[in-house]
């Protein structure tokens, strides 16, 4: 009998599918790292005082928040993997709160800046020289779609924490955790770039 | 081949009829709903194209400046992003992917029900941005930068719904790319894959890994219109240019998602015609990856006119005249395989000649405005619309008819007349041809493309073009004439009425919901592609 459907044929099909995901999402991201380079290329020094204006205390630690809540969550996977079920979800708990505190230490930088005038389109922006204009664009843009994309984590996360409180999820059939760990790193990796491209190299 | 219920009748527990078919994972179903919506579009989109032409043989008969910029933009949307780049693989990639490969669905059935579901929410929102208050967008079907940031047209909305297109688009392509890995029938090695299969697998990668890039400068254009991000407006500090770049990106693969699958359904129909196994399966199957792979790299040349260094147009011109190449291959190969075969003039046939002509003088027009110094003076012209046009609708179009009068009916069971076919796609052939060649001679005369009004001298190119589109028209009206009678009152279709012999010739027609009756599986030994035996699977 041939029942090729993804679930019988295992983790091993769902997992391809993320991994292919993950390609797309690697160039969604990717055009947005060109375009930095290229403006970057011809604005430099307007780069460099756009960066002054981030604040590097916030960010090194949303930084060491993100790397461990990325932590808590590959322990949660072996935890399942273990059939440690009650201490897979804490840990998941964990990353989803880790989570959470970033997007609120990532809204206390914007708002820091919004209450400055430097959101896009704003009179005081508009006056800037237009390398600054372009910096700031491209901060909340990709800031932006990388906090999207952490809050859709935060939803996949809660959904796999439901399953494993529900008892739905088991040693050997929990592609969909593992899968958005695989999701939660990725997004975790861009932000790996998205520091030093904003905070570092100034 | 009796006894099981064919995938059109209902099956148990699946609800009322709307229910039925929405809510259903079925990839026949899916294909065969795709098939209904890109059909639909391209009847919207055909009579567009004829007010454009009506429209150009009298310009301000039908509609003035404006309206002809919006009408000329939402013909481009709608055939590009609503069905040609769907096109092939959603239709027929949907229905017959998973048969070729013997298996009894794609690897993810609800997410393909999920894409068919957000290609729906883009087009309904691309339909919006065409009727809502205000005006469709006028910007051509490229949302060329920054005209498509300033002006007051319905943009925002048309490039939110090409953006949730994408998605659709890139769902598929995962499917399908983890369809052909892990989906194949015992014995269907890499090298018996059906070429069309090839193709598809090409074409998803190409999906897969172009679409994002469209999708995140379309989020750019909708950034600066609603919030004034300005990436791509000088008066910010952006370029232009980058715009273009990401955008070719994207949308010279896109070229090769049209054309790519159309090409597949020619190296499926081509043998099968010819009573003879396709010439060179290996050089065929991988000049499908060469043309994704080098496809890739040649979006420059779309901007040749738009400001580039010498040295990288050489580069990308090269490269260009690269792509000819693997192209060239499949085009000979199908004739060499036509050559001293025993061919058989079914429809399908007529349809499949039609595109090996139409895309060879698309391809071989191709290679003149690849090349630096004609580029430049052909590029602003009708004469690109000509060459587009050969491509994609005489290429990719052509092909999804040879592909709907091969497979429909195994599609749906009917056997349609295929003297009626015939005299359609000659009909459609000459109308095709007084269509568009008179663009190239138009285009080397200096006529300017997207202009609304010329000068005298170019009317009478513009004649023979306008009355070879009501040609072309009526040549489509017998075609899909032909198929609608089929459909209610054809004969009553064998399960192999053309000797095919992939494996979705070997089930029923139209086939049960579970696909095959007995699993499929291929001999280990012997001549790979070809040969097979059903049997139950070990």
């Amino acid at each position: 009998m041939i029942a090729r459907h993804a679930a019988s044929r295992g983790p091993l099909v769902s997992r391809y599918g993320m991994w292919f995901f993950l390609y797309t999402e690697l160039l969604l991201f990717g055009a947005m790292f060109l375009v930095y380079s290229v403006y970057r290329y011809r604005f430099p020094s307007d780069f460099h005082r756009g960066a002054m204006e981030e604040n590097l205390v916030t960010g090194s630690i949303n930084t060491l928040v993100l790397i461990t809540s990325s932590m808590t969550l590959a322990m949660a996977v072996s935890a399942m993997k273990t059939g440690e079920n009650r201490r897979s979800a804490r840990l998941q708990l964990a990353s989803i709160l880790l989570g959470v505190v970033f997007l609120c230490i990532k809204y206390y930088e914007w708002h820091a800046k919004i209450i400055k005038g430097l959101y896009p389109n704003s009179p005081v922006l508009l006056k800037l020289p237009k390398g600054q204009i372009l910096y700031f664009g491209l901060y909340y843009a990709m800031t932006g779609l990388h906090g999207l994309h952490l809050l859709a984590g935060i939803g996949a996360l809660s959904f796999t924490l439901w399953l494993t409180v529900n008892g739905r999820l088991t040693r050997d059939n929990h592609a969909v955790l593992e899968n958005t760990g695989l999701y939660w790193h990725f997004v975790d990796i861009v932000w790996m770039y998205l520091f030093p491209l904003f905070y570092l190299i100034t | 081949m009796k006894g099981q219920a064919s995938y059109l009748e209902p099956g148990e527990g699946r609800g009322g009829f709307w229910a039925g078919w929405m809510l259903s994972t079925d990839h026949k179903r899916i294909g065969v709903m795709y098939l209904a919506a890109l059909l639909s579009f391209f009847s919207a989109g055909v009579v567009l194209g004829l007010l454009i032409r009506l429209n150009l043989i009298d310009p301000g008969l039908v509609m003035g400046p404006q309206r002809y910029n919006e009408v000329f933009t939402t013909h481009g949307i709608i055939m590009i992003f609503l069905f040609i780049i769907p096109g092939v693989p959603v239709a027929f990639g949907n229905f017959f992917l998973p048969l070729m490969l013997g298996a009894n669905d794609v690897a993810f059935p609800r997410i393909n029900r999920l894409s068919w579901w957000v290609y729906l929410a883009g087009a309904t929102m691309i339909a919006a941005a065409l009727f809502i208050n205000g005006h469709p967008p006028d910007t051509g079907w490229t949302f060329y930068a920054p005209y498509s940031i300033r002006t007051h047209t319905n943009v925002t909305l048309a490039v939110m719904g090409v953006f949730v297109l994408g998605f659709s688009s890139i769902l598929t392509g995962l499917n399908f790319i983890t369809t052909v890995h892990t989906m194949r029938a015992p014995g269907m090695t890499w090298f018996r894959l059906p070429l069309f299969v090839w193709t598809l697998y090409a074409t998803a990668w190409v999906q897969l890994l172009a679409t994002p890039v469209l999708a995140i400068t379309l989020v750019f254009i909708a950034l600066g219109r609603v919030f004034g991000v300005g990436f791509f407006d000088p008066s910010r500090g952006g370029d232009p240019i980058i715009y273009e770049h990401l955008f070719w990106t994207y949308s010279h693969p896109a070229v090769y998602i049209m054309i790519l699958p159309a090409m597949g359904i020619i190296s499926e129909v081509v043998p099968v015609f010819a009573r003879k196994a396709i010439f060179g399966y290996k050089a065929v199957a991988y000049s499908a990856i060469a043309i994704a792979g080098v496809g890739y790299l040649v979006w420059g040349h779309h901007m040749f006119t738009s400001g580039m260094s010498g040295k990288a147009r050489i580069i990308f011109s090269l490269i260009t005249f690269l792509v000819a190449v693997p192209s060239g291959i499949k085009v000979f190969n199908w004739v060499a395989t036509l050559y001293r075969g025993s061919i058989r003039m079914d429809a399908p046939l007529y349809f499949a000649a039609s595109f090996i002509f139409l895309f060879s003088l698309g391809g071989l027009t191709g290679l003149i405005q690849s090349a630096l110094a004609p580029n430049l003076n052909l590029h602003g012209t009708y004469w690109i619309v000509g060459h587009f046009h050969y491509v994609m609708f005489g290429g990719a179009g052509s092909a999804l008819f040879t592909g709907l009068h091969y497979w429909f009916p195994k599609m749906f069971g009917k056997m349609y007349s295929q003297r009626r076919a015939k005299i359609g796609c000659l009909i459609f052939f000459i109308g095709f041809n007084l269509l568009y060649f008179p663009m190239f001679i138009l285009g080397l005369n200096g006529m300017p493309r997207r202009y609304f009004d010329y000068p005298r001298r170019y009317f009478t190119g513009h004649l023979i073009s306008t009355m070879g589109s009501w040609v072309l028209a009526a040549g489509l009206i017998v075609i899909f004439s032909n198929l609608i009678k089929a459909l209610i009152s054809g004969e009553p279709a064998p399960a192999n009425p053309w000797g095919g012999r992939t494996l979705e010739w070997q089930t029923s027609s139209p086939p049960p919901h579970e696909n095959f009756e007995i699993p499929p599986f291929l001999e280990e030994t012997g001549e790979g592609k070809s040969g097979f035996r059903a049997g139950e699977a070990g």
